[in-house]
């Protein structure tokens, strides 16, 4: 305390008291105090531009969550859903059954608003898919009365959340204005309600015609089997490189080169590894087109560079002192990496991987070569090792595919996948700081 | 992570790539983004009334498609190329090289492209091909000479047209729409102003003329597209003067958000196209592998259903979202079910 007092230049000054603040001690205060500030300031612009991004994937991803449904009842025969099935364009008569049984419910339920199949057509989504599908699963139920809740078209989902309006409505074989009054009288009636979409959430993607039948569910199973090759494939080879390069390795050129080519490759532009990907593993490995498990080899290309560099980083960051003591009491090195130097250094690691593991379950642009970006609508795979080699898409693909779309309701699909996607992403990040929690060690 | 657990994930890889090995059951199509809603009403469809899985179709241009297409035969290459034009000459020679020779070629129907700009913008409701060659050309012709591309602005060339700036965004030379519009727009404009006839007798030979008569301003002024239409319609809501090329289906899909401008004074609609009154529309197409016929479970049933009259006639979910249906449908569906290649048996 006394050298520190009698080497400050407060002190050098005669007549200076210690409680009162010199000039430069004020300044050197206020500079503090402006650094602090600064900082401040610099969080709270980037806690603004985050709010403001997550309220507005929120707000636009929000009317994704939610359909309009029709409850309809219906009673299909043996008789017409034999006649159904003997058509080359099945699903397109059990609309018509559909439509039967609609106008019947109206009539019945005595709705004024004039009503015909065309309207009909134009109100309801395409419901056949739905309707056929139930009566093949449930035979049984033929012959009686059954309700069911389908989705009505996305411009009566829009008008109904007021994306489409009367006054900014143009006419159209898609939507005309008297088909809004039918509407009306149909909510009126109790049988036109919003509801909570499911199938958004479980389904698999639809046609361009039919944004009601739209659902992500496929693509997050798709996603998950790439990342899971990606795991599997990348943290071995990518810690398993990076104890040889940082613990065993002699410091030589040639490992200097691989050093360099590490950095380098992490740099490398992801649709490059895409034609890598569409060369070597689709067409001379002959692996299936739109497989995850070919989207799960590119990303590993991807991510391995990421996670060794952060892996060597951790491997760097272990006191050398725990080495030594661990080789001072005789441990051979290997025993010394793996009992020592590994565990202390797998926060680290585990970070690094959800790093590069976030980053590729981000990507699109590899995707779009082998085969995962398009119409990819073949649902949940039959199987767990059918998953990674039946065609799916992944949730960034989907989202791209989807945001392409003239059908403006596809539109809010897209948002209401990245919030799905972010779901996905903030999974993963809780499930790494769980596991780092329990790994970290303090010396 | 113990050795134990590496050699359970190596096994399992090895596991995953064995079944990899196994034949592929879905039709795989590729190919125009024109063509690519049409496709994808026709695989979810398909995947809904038939037992087979449903096809997965990609996007990515006519070209593009083609060219993938041409890779080869084999289960890791498509079966399908959907594209907006016909195939090259030399496509099909690139394709015979690769052993895919027997191609089969369907017309599924026909598109029209509008001009269109925002609903609320400045008044374009006529064009000539004239006047969108003078806008965009690269060349034009002014005060009897051949120059590089002076107007600014619409109303300079053409009284009737707005007095805005000029700002076209057409497809990208990836799309085969592209080439549609050069054919039957700037060409045309270009004769239509005399511009072709002034660059002949300027000492250039013909096929030089119709390719000067085809590049288009560099500019600024003429933006090429080489994403989607929804691209083309976010530059159109960003800038009120723009005018867009777009598909007739997504204008329909799309009227509250955009305005049409006719041609030639004709209206597009499907029924102006179906009867070839409206100037600017092109058979839309999809090729088939005949080899894989037989070995990709559902291929030829997916091009059976793709073209028949429930779905690609006048009153299917096609023509429904803005497909001008075929009127010669019948002859393709004989031909697809008779499997006749191109260039026979026609």
């Amino acid at each position: 305390m006394t050298d520190a007092s009698l080497n400050s230049p407060a002190a050098s000054g005669p007549s200076q008291s210690l409680h009162k603040l010199d000039a430069r001690t004020k300044k050197r205060n206020a500079a503090e105090a402006r650094f602090e500030a600064y900082g401040l300031v610099a969080i709270l612009i980037g806690l603004f531009f985050l709010a403001v991004l997550a309220f507005a994937i929120v707000r636009s991803g929000l009317p994704a969550f939610t359909k309009t449904v029709l409850d309809v009842e219906m009673n299909v025969s043996q008789q017409d859903f034999d006649a159904a099935e003997s058509q080359l364009f099945k699903t397109k008569a059990y609309a018509g059954l559909f439509s039967k049984s609609l106008q019947a419910q109206l009539t019945e339920q005595g709705v004024t608003a004039p009503f015909d199949d065309a309207a009909i057509e134009r109100i309801a989504g395409k419901v056949g898919g739905t309707i056929r599908e139930f009566y093949r699963e449930n035979p049984g139920q033929l012959g009686q009365p059954v309700s069911f809740e389908l989705a009505a078209a996305s411009r009566v989902d829009g008008y109904f959340n007021g994306r489409v309006t009367r006054d900014t409505l143009t006419e159209s074989r898609f939507l005309m204005l008297s088909d809004l009054d039918l509407a009306d009288a149909l909510k009126e009636a109790g049988i036109v309600r919003n509801a909570f979409d499911w199938n958004f959430i479980t389904g698999a993607d639809s046609g361009v015609d039919n944004p009601g039948g739209a659902g992500i569910g496929a693509s997050v199973v798709g996603s998950f089997f790439m990342m899971l090759v990606v795991l599997v494939l990348s943290l071995p080879i990518g810690v398993a490189a990076s104890i040889y390069l940082e613990e065993f390795a002699p410091q030589n050129r040639i490992t200097d080169l691989i050093e360099v080519n590490i950095s380098n490759l992490a740099a490398v532009p992801s649709i490059v590894f895409g034609i890598l990907g569409l060369a070597v593993f689709i067409q001379f490995m002959h692996l299936p087109q739109s497989a995850p498990l070919v989207g799960g080899l590119v990303l590993t290309l991807m991510t391995l560079p990421t996670i060794i560099i952060s892996t060597r980083a951790a491997l760097k960051a272990v006191p050398p002192s725990i080495r030594d003591a661990a080789l001072g009491v005789g441990a051979s090195k290997m025993q010394a990496v793996f009992h020592h130097v590994l565990p202390l250094a797998m926060p680290g690691i585990l970070t690094g991987t959800i790093i590069g593991l976030a980053q590729a379950l981000g990507e699109t642009a590899p995707l779009l070569l082998i085969g995962m970006v398009g119409f990819v609508a073949r649902g949940y795979p039959d199987g767990f090792l059918q998953g990674f080699v039946e065609p799916n898409s992944a949730m960034p693909a989907q989202i791209y595919t989807w945001a392409a779309r003239a059908d403006v309701s596809f539109y809010d699909k897209a948002w209401g996948g990245i919030i799905i996607l972010l779901l996905f992403l903030l999974t993963m990040n809780i499930i790494a700081i769980i596991l780092r929690r329990r790994f970290e060690r303090r010396w | 992570m113990s050795f134990v657990k590496l050699t359970a994930s190596a096994l399992a890889i090895a596991a995953v790539s064995a079944t990899a090995a196994a034949a592929r059951d879905n039709v795989q199509v590729a190919g125009s983004s024109t063509v690519l809603p049409y496709a994808s009403i026709v695989a979810e469809a398909f995947g809904e009334n038939t037992d087979f899985p449903t096809p997965v179709v990609e996007s990515g241009g006519s070209s593009a498609g083609l060219k993938r297409f041409c890779e080869g035969v084999g289960e890791n290459t498509i079966d399908v190329a959907n594209a907006s034009r016909k195939i090259r000459d030399k496509e099909i020679k690139a394709c015979a090289d690769a052993g895919v020779t027997d191609i089969i070629e369907v017309r599924i129907g026909y598109d029209g492209i509008v001009f269109a700009s925002q609903k609320t913008g400045p008044a374009f409701t006529a064009f000539e091909p004239a006047d969108i060659f003078n806008a965009l050309g690269a060349k034009v012709l002014k005060d009897g000479a051949i120059v590089e591309n002076p107007y600014s602005t619409w109303a300079e060339f053409n009284a009737e047209l707005p007095d805005v700036e000029i700002a076209g965004f057409i497809p990208g030379t990836k799309h085969g729409t592209r080439e549609v519009f050069e054919e039957k727009v700037l060409l045309i404009g270009c004769e239509a102003t005399g511009a072709m006839k002034a660059m002949i007798d300027g000492g250039m030979s013909e096929d030089d003329a119709e390719d000067a008569c085809l590049d288009v301003r560099q500019d600024g002024k003429s933006v090429d597209i080489d994403g989607d239409y929804t691209e083309t319609l976010a530059r159109i809501d960003a800038n009120p003067n723009g005018i867009g090329v777009f598909g007739l289906a997504f204008y329909e899909n799309n009227q509250d958000k955009l305005k049409v401008a006719t041609m030639s004074g004709v209206q597009p609609e499907t029924a102006t196209i179906a009867s070839g009154e409206y100037p600017v529309s092109r058979p839309l197409y999809f090729y088939i592998k005949k080899a894989h016929i037989g070995v990709i479970p559902g291929l030829k049933e997916y091009a059976q259903f793709f073209i028949s009259d429930e779905l690609a006639g006048p009153s299917g979910p096609l023509a429904n979202y803005g497909l001008v249906s075929d009127p010669e449908l019948a002859a393709t569906q004989q031909m697809v079910n008779d499997e006749v290649p191109m260039g026979q048996g026609m």
